[in-house]
């Protein structure tokens, strides 16, 4: 049988100069798990297409410091930045901004409350702890900053970078569970009878709430929850504009105008997160290009297999003859293993996901953190389909 | 097969972070089997839902229940567990309260939801009281667990994670609350506790482990070990290192070296192997370099092979094996 026969050859090639040359593509977000080079791929597809003519905004989460300062994103303002040394001659520009979590969280709030209130949010212990250090906080204010970058209409093109979550799926759930959290009666319980408006509400839950009060008293100790209810009670009023955006953001990455790239390199575990990524997403209806899979190891000596290779160095190494072409054979023989490895792999995501455009990214011997080192990886991106 | 005394003597909780992609949760396991001596009990733990112990062991996924999931190459058991912050937090409330059936109101009104993801500093709270309680348990006078290995959450939010009891006890003055939150903070910050980091020779992987390095002693953590994964040997001499870095290769006699080695290659396939040398060099000096920068650091090292078919349960012994003989365990 012909490995043409064998293969999966109907595969699509994922052509991501066609997702950043179509003028209706307004939002890409490359989403995948930890260390498969999201930020990379965000920042790369950033600059190809501010130099092929699109007003590019960039918004990236936690980069390397060395990419990060060859975009000139050494200050970390939360303000898009106009980066240097992009080819405008096409008459693209490209912006990159650093989220900063806290600080997009406190604009919202001043943005949404009156100055009174807004400093007695701002001065909560609950407050700062929720805004500066605890984790998933980050993945709100993502979505918050995305929605307010699409909001300005000051680009074409927003590429967003996702934070690194304990899970690449805490992404998209975060927003939901800020609804569901809003919808649900804890809020009520908690504020218990300072908040004059649930009264009615709070006679149909009835007995069970004096309880639960008595329950959170005991566990939480009666200061946390003198704070905690002087929080809501602060952040309430701006409860319902909180909500919307949750919800409008959710619609905007539900829209044809937004492109899901999912990015993993050719191990394991990489492919299985982005494989859930890609259900969930379907259950979702969120609009997917395809799958980025960096780092893809490959050779122009294909034809001399692992097995040739190792037994053509062990020849060698018998008569100590040539040591560097002994050497350069094992190096080979590694290498192709690895090759055989990462395809198999691949192999196996494309079965399970055979109608999922893919496109290869060559593993560059250093890391990139140059914009020319961008360029190169944009030109891989764009590569698969040619 | 222990060739000298542990590192690390006098550790019950070995944290193991590194950033993503990076092996942690592989050295972890590796950690649990290389600490399982004879006659002594590990726990390896995992706090982030992904089941990857389970993946590891090959078999089923964990429930929130400690089960033995192998026995290590010293003879001792090794324990898995993989910790659910919703079962953590009811486990905690009817430990401590003894909640009952309030408890299941607290579910049904969403306060438990609220607590693991809306307020997800509190998912961490729950999280390390766990790893807490394992590490404190006792049976009969004596500790259950000789030693804990908890497959961390990777650098980038480690120190956020262990020290999220130091937040607690920030905005719970007094209390149960703050003072479970100063136990823990406790065991974190004693000499019972490790926290080690796992890197490859990349550059950015590298940077994390400094900058973890520098943010866990800033918050009185005590840093452990640096667990260097996926270590190749060289292929080449030095010298034929260097001439393939410039590209200076005697072609001819490469081409010779392979007629001689019965692999008879086109043209162009030898202009693809010295391609291949010449990025092979690159990444060896690159990889000098970041350990430089490692050894900078002032930590213990420990280096496992890379192992390039991916990891089985037997490349997991392979690697305990290395840890054990190098001194981690």
């Amino acid at each position: 049988m012909s490995a043409s026969r064998m293969g999966p050859v109907s595969t699509p090639v994922l052509d991501l100069d066609e997702v950043i040359a179509n003028r209706s593509t307004r939002v890409i977000v490359c989403c995948g798990a930890g260390g498969v080079g999201k930020t990379t791929t965000a920042a790369a597809l950033g600059l190809r297409a501010a130099e092929q003519g699109r007003q590019v905004v960039v918004l990236t989460i936690d980069p390397a410091r060395r990419l990060a300062q060859s975009m000139g994103l050494d200050a970390l303002d939360n303000t898009p930045r106009r980066v240097a040394g992009v080819d405008t001659s096409r008459g693209g520009s490209l912006d990159a901004m650093m989220l900063d979590m806290k600080r997009t969280f406190d604009e919202v709030v001043l943005a949404h409350s009156s100055p009174e209130r807004a400093k007695v949010i701002l001065e909560n212990p609950f407050y700062q702890s929720l805004s500066s250090s605890f984790a998933g906080t980050q993945e709100y204010m993502a979505m918050e900053k995305l929605g307010q970058l699409r909001a300005q209409d000051r680009w074409d093109l927003i590429v967003v970078d996702t934070p690194p979550s304990r899970s690449a799926l805490d992404f998209l759930d975060a927003p939901k569970r800020l609804g569901s959290f809003l919808d649900g009666r804890f809020i009520r319980i908690i504020m218990g009878g300072a908040k004059t408006g649930g009264r009615a509400y709070l006679k149909v839950i009835g007995a069970g709430l004096g309880a639960m009060t008595a329950v959170l008293t005991k566990v939480l100790g009666a200061q946390v929850l003198k704070d905690l209810q002087a929080f809501i009670a602060a952040l309430d009023t701006m409860f319902g504009g909180f909500r919307e955006r949750a919800d409008s953001t959710y619609r905007l990455l539900q829209a044809s105008g937004t492109s899901f790239v999912v990015v993993a390199t050719p191990e394991r575990d990489a492919l299985r997160e982005a494989s859930y990524f890609v259900e969930r997403l379907g259950e979702e209806q969120m609009p997917l290009a395809g799958l980025v899979l960096n780092r893809v190891h490959t050779t122009g000596a294909a034809a001399l297999s692992a097995a040739r290779a190792t037994a053509g160095a062990e020849t060698l190494s018998d008569s100590g003859e040539h040591p560097v072409a002994a050497g350069i054979l094992r190096m080979h023989a590694e290498r192709m293993r690895l090759i055989e490895k990462e395809q198999s792999l691949r192999g196996r995501f494309t079965a399970a996901h055979p109608r999922v455009p893919v496109v290869d990214v060559p593993a560059q011997p250093g890391d990139v953190h140059d914009l020319d080192g961008l360029r190169i990886i944009g030109a891989a991106l764009a590569d698969g389909a040619r | 097969m222990v060739s000298r005394e542990s590192d690390w003597e006098g550790v019950r909780l070995h944290v193991v972070t590194g950033k993503g992609g990076t092996g942690k949760t592989t050295v972890a396991a590796a950690l649990a089997l290389a600490l399982a001596g004879e006659g002594r009990r590990t726990l390896l733990v995992e706090v982030e839902g992904r089941q990857g112990i389970a993946q590891l062991f090959d078999c089923p996924p964990l429930p929130y229940e400690e089960r033995k999931v192998a026995v290590g190459p010293g003879g001792g058991d090794v324990y898995a567990l993989a910790v659910d912050a919703e079962d953590a937090l009811m486990e905690y409330l009817e430990m401590f309260y003894r909640l009952g059936r309030a408890g299941r109101g607290l579910r049904r009104i969403g306060a438990i939801d609220f607590a693991t993801t809306i307020a997800p500093g509190t998912r961490d709270v729950l999280l390390t009281g766990k790893v807490y309680e394992a590490v404190r348990r006792k049976h009969g006078g004596q500790p259950v667990y000789d030693a804990v290995v908890l497959d961390a959450p990777p650098t980038g939010r480690i120190t956020r994670f262990l020290g999220v009891n130091a937040e607690v006890a920030g905005l719970a003055k007094v209390g149960p609350i703050r003072s479970q939150a100063d136990s823990i903070m406790g065991l974190m910050r004693s000499p019972m506790t490790a926290v080690h980091v796992v890197t490859l020779l990349e550059e950015m992987p590298v940077q994390e482990t400094a900058d973890a390095v520098g943010e866990l002693t800033a918050a009185g953590l005590p840093v452990g070990g640096i667990v260097v994964n996926g270590v190749r040997a060289p292929m080449l001499k030095q010298t034929d290192l260097a001439a393939a870095v410039k590209g200076r290769l005697d072609r001819d006699l490469v081409a010779k070296g392979l007629d001689a080695a019965g692999v008879g290659v086109p043209a162009t396939a030898v202009d693809a192997l010295l391609a291949g040398a010449a990025e092979h060099a690159e990444r060896v000096a690159l990889e000098k370099s970041e350990r430089r920068t490692l050894k900078a650091l002032h930590r213990p090292m420990y280096e496992l092979p890379l192992l390039v078919e991916g990891i089985d349960l037997g490349g997991l012994y392979v690697m305990a094996e290395q840890l054990c003989r190098q001194g981690m365990a």
